[in-house]
C-alpha cells in the first residue's frame, strides 16, 4: 500500500510538471507578427499560397507590439521561436539575435540571380535589414530580413481646420517660424495644435532628430552618439528650446506628453486638432475612423537651410527567417512570394501600407503617394550604423516632456543627458 | 511504523513542495543570479558583474523617485481607500434596505479590466474634451480646468484616486467579511449595559476588526506598490517621470533598454523592499494583538 502511495505521488508530481511541456505539433510554416491591421490580409495571402503551392502558412498574431516583443525574446531564450517572425527594437536587439544565431543570412538568396529579389525592394527599405562591413555591432556583413512594407513618420496637417483659421490648405508652414505663427493662430482660436503619441517616448525622439538633422547634419548628430560632441553644444540646445517655443505658442496640443497614439489618431481623425505627427500607416487608420477626413502630409518645417530636413522612414515592417527552423528553406520561398510585386500590391490595396517593393507602387491613393514623395528625406537610426545607449534616448526624451510642461530648461535638460550619457561611456570603457 | 509515517507525511507535501519550489524558489534564484551580470536579454553571452547592478540601483535617482511616487499612491491607499472600504463595509453590514445592491455596487470597480478603467478615466480627466473639465465649466468652476493627467501638479494624485476607486472594493469585502464575524451578542450585551452605537463602534467593532485591517494593509501596501496596468493605461508614467512606478521601470530596463541584468537586480531589490515591508506590518500587527 505505502509502495502504491509513493508510486502514484511520484507519477501525478511527473505528470504535473511535464504535462504542459509537449511541444506542439505545427505543420506548414508558421509565422509570428503583431500586425492587427494586417491580419484579414495576411490571412488570405496565407490561403492564396496553400492553394498555388500547398504549403499551409499559419499566421498568428499577437498584439499589442509591447507583449509581442516580449514574446519573440522570450521564445528566442528558449530557442522556441518560429519558421518566420518580425522583430521590434533597436538595431542593436536585431544584432543580438542575429549573434545568437536566431536569424538566417538572406544574402545569397537575395544575391541569387542576379540580385533579383535584391532589386526588387526600395533599397530604402531594405538598409534596415542590413549590416555593412565593419559594422560596429561585430555581425556578419549581410542581409538578415525582408521588408513587407515601407514607412515614413512626418507631419500632417487638417486642410479644414486651416480654411477655418484661414490659412491656404494648400500651403502648410514650410519654415519653423510659420509653424509658430499658426501656434499662435491656433492658440487664439481655442483650437488644439499638434497631437502625436508623446506619451511613447520614441516619437518624440523621432521629432526632435528631425530637426538635429536639419539643424547640424547628420555628421555631428552621429558624432554626438558616438560621444565625440556633447550634448550641452548649442545645437542640441537649440533643437530642444524648439520644444519649449512650440509650446508657448500654442503649436503643441494640451496633454501632449500623455498622450498615446491612438488617442492623437482619434483626435486627428475627428477633426479636433490642427497636426499630427505620425507614421505614414496612420492612413489606414484615420479611414476607418472618418472617411472624409480632409488632410495632408508635410514635412516638419525647416528652421534651417544648413542642412536638409530628414525624416524617419524606410522599412515599416520586416520579416525574418529563424536559423535554427527545419522549414527554413520553405519559409525563404515563401518571403520570396510574400514580397513579390502582385502580394505587395495586394498588401498596400488592402491595408493602405506603402509597399517595400518598388515594382509594386502603381495603385497607392494620393495621401500614400504624398507620404512616398518625402522618402528621399527618409533615414532611420537603424541604418546609422552607430546606436546611441537606450539610458540616454530615454533622458533625452523625458527631458523634452519636462520642457513641454515648463518644469526644466533646454540647459538643464541637455546637462543631465550629457552627464548620463558620460557615466555610460565610462561604463562601457570599464568593462 | 514511526519512520514510515513520518516519511508517508513527507511524500504528501513533497508536490506542493515541488511545486513552490519550481515557480517560486528556483526563479528568485535565477533571477538573483541573472541579476549579477550585464545581458541583453538575447545574446548566450553574459559579462558577470557582481553586485554592480544592485549598487547602482543604489545611485538611481529614477528608481528612487518611482519608488517614492509608489509609497504616495500607498499612503493614499492606506488612508483614503481604506477608511472607505471600512466606512461602506460598516454601512452595509447594518440592516439597511438594498444592503445586496450595494454589496454588488462596491465590488463592480475592483473586477473591470485595469486597461478599461485607465482608459475610461483618461478620457473623463482628458485637458481638452474631458468630461470633469465639462462638468466644472458646467458648475461654473471653468477656472480650475486643468489637463489632469499632463500637469506635473496633479497627475500623480489624479492616477492614486483612480487606483483608489479601482481597489477599495477589495478592502470593503474583507472588512464585510470580519464585520459579519463578529458575534451580535457583544452589541446586545452592550446596548443592555447602557452603551450607544458609538461607544459599541469603539469599544467593539474597531478592537475585533484590528486583525482584519492589519491583513487589508498589508494587501494594500503590497498591490498598489505593484500597480502598473492603470499607470499605463493613464499616463504611460509621464510627464517625465511624474507617474513612474517600480514595476514601470524594471520594464523599462527589461524592454526599453534591454538591461536584463539591471531589470532582475531591480526586481530582486524591490521584492525585498516589499517583504521588508510585510514583516514590519506583520510583526506590528502581533505586537498590538499581544
Amino acid at each position: 500500500m505505502f509502495k502504491l502511495r509513493i508510486t502514484i505521488c511520484t507519477l501525478l508530481i511527473g505528470f504535473a510538471l511535464f504535462a504542459g511541456c509537449a511541444p506542439k505539433q505545427e505543420t506548414g510554416i508558421t509565422i509570428w507578427h503583431w500586425m492587427t491591421d494586417r491580419e484579414p490580409a495576411f490571412q488570405e495571402l496565407a490561403r492564396r499560397y496553400e492553394a498555388k503551392f500547398g504549403v499551409k502558412v499559419n499566421f498568428e498574431l499577437y498584439a499589442p507590439s509591447d507583449a509581442y516583443s516580449q514574446k519573440v525574446r522570450a521564445a528566442a531564450q528558449g530557442e522556441i521561436l518560429p519558421d518566420i517572425f518580425g522583430i521590434l527594437g533597436e538595431k542593436r536587439d536585431f544584432a543580438s539575435f542575429i549573434k545568437a544565431g536566431h536569424i538566417l543570412d538572406l544574402t545569397p538568396y537575395m544575391e541569387a540571380n542576379n540580385a533579383e529579389w535584391k532589386s526588387s525592394f526600395f533599397s530604402k527599405a531594405l538598409a534596415v535589414n542590413e549590416f555593412n562591413e565593419g559594422n560596429s555591432y561585430g555581425v556578419k556583413p549581410g542581409t538578415y530580413g525582408a521588408p513587407i512594407d515601407i514607412m515614413t513618420i512626418q507631419m500632417l496637417y487638417n486642410k479644414s481646420l486651416f480654411k477655418a483659421l484661414g490659412l491656404n490648405p494648400r500651403k502648410p508652414p514650410a519654415t519653423f517660424e510659420e509653424l509658430l505663427d499658426i501656434g499662435k493662430k491656433i492658440s487664439a482660436a481655442k483650437m488644439q495644435g499638434l497631437v502625436s503619441g508623446w506619451a511613447e517616448v520614441w516619437m518624440i525622439d523621432c521629432f526632435a532628430n528631425n530637426y538635429a538633422f536639419n539643424i547640424m547634419g547628420k555628421d555631428k548628430v552621429l558624432a554626438t552618439i558616438k560621444g565625440e560632441v556633447p550634448y550641452t553644444d548649442p545645437d542640441w540646445i537649440k533643437v530642444l528650446t524648439f520644444f519649449k517655443q512650440m509650446q508657448e505658442s500654442g503649436v503643441l496640443a494640451n496633454g501632449v506628453v500623455t498622450m498615446i497614439n491612438k488617442t492623437a489618431e482619434q483626435l486627428f481623425a475627428n477633426d479636433k486638432a490642427v497636426f499630427a505627427f505620425n507614421g505614414s500607416w496612420c492612413v489606414n487608420v484615420y479611414k476607418g475612423m472618418n472617411p472624409k477626413l480632409d488632410y495632408g502630409a508635410m514635412l516638419p518645417p525647416e528652421a534651417s537651410e544648413k542642412f536638409p530636413m530628414a525624416i524617419w522612414g524606410g522599412a515599416g515592417s520586416s520579416f525574418m527567417v529563424n536559423e535554427r527552423s527545419k522549414n527554413k528553406e520553405e519559409g525563404v520561398k515563401f518571403l520570396q512570394w510574400l514580397t513579390g510585386a502582385e502580394q505587395q500590391a495586394y498588401l498596400a490595396q488592402a491595408t493602405n501600407n506603402l509597399p517595400a517593393n518598388k515594382n509594386a507602387t502603381g495603385r497607392i491613393t494620393d495621401i500614400l503617394a504624398q507620404f512616398a514623395d518625402s522618402m528621399e528625406n527618409a533615414t532611420h537610426p537603424n541604418v546609422w550604423g552607430v546606436s546611441e545607449f537606450s539610458v540616454v534616448i530615454e533622458a533625452f526624451d523625458k527631458g523634452i516632456q519636462s520642457i513641454i510642461i515648463g518644469e526644466k530648461t533646454p540647459e538643464q535638460v541637455a546637462a543631465e543627458v550629457q552627464r548620463i550619457k558620460e557615466r555610460e561611456l565610462a561604463k562601457k570603457r570599464y568593462r | 511504523m514511526r519512520i514510515k509515517s513520518t516519511l508517508e507525511n513527507y511524500i504528501f507535501v513533497l508536490p506542493a513542495v515541488l511545486i513552490f519550489a519550481v515557480f517560486y524558489i528556483i526563479p528568485f534564484i535565477w533571477v538573483f543570479q541573472l541579476g549579477l551580470f550585464d545581458w541583453d536579454g538575447i545574446l548566450p553571452t553574459k559579462i558577470f558583474v557582481g553586485l554592480d547592478n544592485f549598487k547602482e540601483i543604489l545611485f538611481d535617482k529614477i528608481w528612487w523617485q518611482s519608488m517614492g511616487n509608489a509609497g504616495y499612491i500607498t499612503l493614499i491607499a492606506l488612508t483614503f481607500q481604506n477608511a472607505l472600504a471600512f466606512l461602506l463595509a460598516w454601512a452595509c453590514d447594518r440592516e439597511i434596505r438594498g444592503k445586496n445592491f450595494y454589496r454588488v455596487i462596491f465590488f463592480i470597480p475592483p473586477v473591470l479590466s485595469e486597461v478599461v478603467v485607465g482608459l475610461v478615466w483618461q478620457w473623463i480627466l482628458d485637458g481638452n474634451y474631458g468630461l470633469l473639465n465639462s462638468w466644472l465649466a458646467n458648475l461654473g468652476l471653468g477656472h480650475l480646468a486643468r489637463s489632469w493627467l499632463s500637469d506635473p501638479q496633479t497627475a500623480l494624485t489624479a492616477v492614486a484616486i483612480v487606483h483608489c476607486w479601482k481597489g477599495f472594493g477589495w478592502g470593503f469585502l474583507i472588512f464585510l467579511a470580519g464585520l459579519q464575524t463578529i458575534p451580535r451578542e457583544l452589541y446586545e450585551a452592550a446596548r443592555v449595559d447602557g452603551a450607544n452605537a458609538w461607544v459599541s463602534f469603539r469599544k467593539i467593532t474597531i478592537p475585533l476588526m484590528v486583525p482584519v485591517a492589519v491583513l487589508v494593509a498589508i494587501l494594500t501596501v503590497l498591490g498598489t506598490m505593484q500597480a502598473f496596468v492603470l499607470i499605463i493605461a493613464m499616463t504611460g508614467g509621464g510627464p517625465a517621470y511624474h507617474t513612474q512606478v517600480p514595476v514601470l521601470r524594471i520594464l523599462a530596463s527589461m524592454r526599453g533598454s534591454s538591461r536584463f541584468g539591471y531589470a532582475c537586480a531591480q526586481g530582486i531589490s524591490f521584492g525585498v523592499i516589499l517583504m521588508a515591508i510585510s514583516f514590519i506590518q506583520y510583526r506590528f500587527s502581533k505586537k498590538s494583538r499581544a
